[in-house]
């Protein structure tokens, strides 16, 4: 009997959904791990390290541009054993095609002083919830914790960045000025008493007022999220639209849920979300999915 | 401002040309040498170093009661938590 070939034992594109990715060699895959956010255990990292070990025929492993860790080269026969000893330690394996990847943040406010908003968390939440749905086209996610912005939100199908709105009082003001060299837009410049005269519309809401202030005059009135749609890298890249400033923490899954519903309705298959609002309009897109968000 | 009359500082140190984080490692570490309630100068150049160093400052819970601008420089008293 004529030994089956790799094509009969599997069907490539059920293959594919669960992020086993076809190289080169002949019966070798790529198997590509879920780690939202890019936060990983070292207990996972071992997990991970043993089984390439074992199973890598090539010998190494690949970092993905989107925190995954990937391994190369595993033969399609050891495929279930690699997936029973990675779910050993609760490791997944991530997706690929056109559906919900696993969604990307920055390293976390727990222990970076710039963070305004929790990505960890919101991230695991959202990838828990949407993960793996299918889409007209890949659908990509990312948190970013603060302005600086380190996941590249305007990359994303749809990205979420941190910000916070500062609101100055006189009485706690001493004059210093330190809120002025502190911001980096020149949205604070102070008067003769020292006092900062605010300009918003130069103000990208990172907080670094309200953390410069020695006497807490600048507080935080309320922090949310920036959101930005139908960014996208590759052959043609697209900057994402901001579409949404402030969305409130609880938000976020309805905003991702009514998002995704629209782009399935609305897009076209091969299509990305960015392309998509190319062609019928990013009006189409406020009306139809930031309208109800609008008066949160 | 906070009790504008002459403060007399504990201590001192002057961080004109140390960049950051050393300049700010500098300051903690003097401020260990302190006690709570004393006062501490602090001498920083513009631009970074008054942008970073008083916020972490803040962050590590000491109190900035004065900011003043000298020649190139500004002059900060710290209150030891």
């Amino acid at each position: 009997m004529a030994e089956k070939t790799a094509t009969q034992r599997i069907d490539f594109n059920e293959l594919k959904s669960g992020g086993f990715i076809k190289q080169n060699q002949k019966d070798l895959f790529t198997v590509r791990l879920k780690v939202p956010g890019g936060r990983i255990t070292p207990d996972k990292m071992m997990k991970i390290a043993e089984v390439a070990k074992k199973y890598s025929r090539m010998g190494y492993c690949h970092l993905s541009f989107r925190q995954s860790v990937e391994i190369i080269g595993v033969h399609i026969d050891d495929f279930d054993t690699v997936v029973k000893e990675l779910a050993a330690v609760g490791q997944k394996i991530a997706s690929c095609g056109p559906r919900v990847r696993v969604p990307t943040a920055c390293g976390g406010c727990e222990y970076n002083p710039n963070g305004i908003m929790d990505t960890q968390s919101k991230a695991l939440e959202v990838d828990e919830k949407f993960f793996g749905i299918p889409c007209p086209h890949k659908f990509k996610m990312g948190f970013s914790g603060c302005p600086i912005d380190c996941t590249r939100t305007r990359e994303m199908d749809l990205g979420f960045q941190g910000v916070v709105y500062p609101v100055w009082g006189k009485d706690l003001c001493n004059g210093c000025t330190l809120c002025a060299k502190a911001c980096q837009e020149g949205a604070i410049v102070p008067d003769k008493e020292g006092r900062p005269i605010f300009d918003e519309s130069k103000c990208v809401y990172c907080g670094d007022c309200i953390r410069a202030c020695p006497t807490d005059a600048w507080k935080d009135k309320k922090k949310g999220w920036l959101v930005r749609t139908g960014g996208k890298h590759g052959r043609h890249p697209r900057e994402a639209n901001e579409v949404l400033n402030f969305l409130p923490d609880n938000k976020v899954d309805d905003f991702v849920a009514a998002t995704v519903k629209w782009y399935k309705e609305n897009g076209k298959p091969k299509e990305r979300i960015g392309s998509c609002i190319d062609r019928v309009g990013l009006e189409k897109f406020k009306k139809e999915v930031v309208g109800a968000f609008l008066k949160a | 401002m906070v009790n504008e009359e002459k403060i007399i500082p504990d201590d001192k140190i002057d961080l004109r040309g140390v960049l950051c984080p050393i300049n700010f490692v500098k300051t903690k570490l003097k401020l260990e040498m302190m006690d709570a309630g004393q006062v501490l100068e602090v001498i920083l150049d513009d631009g970074e170093p008054l942008r970073s160093v008083p916020r972490s400052i803040k962050e590590e819970g000491h109190k900035i009661i004065k900011v003043e601008n000298i020649e190139n420089a500004y002059r900060l008293l710290i209150r030891k938590a």
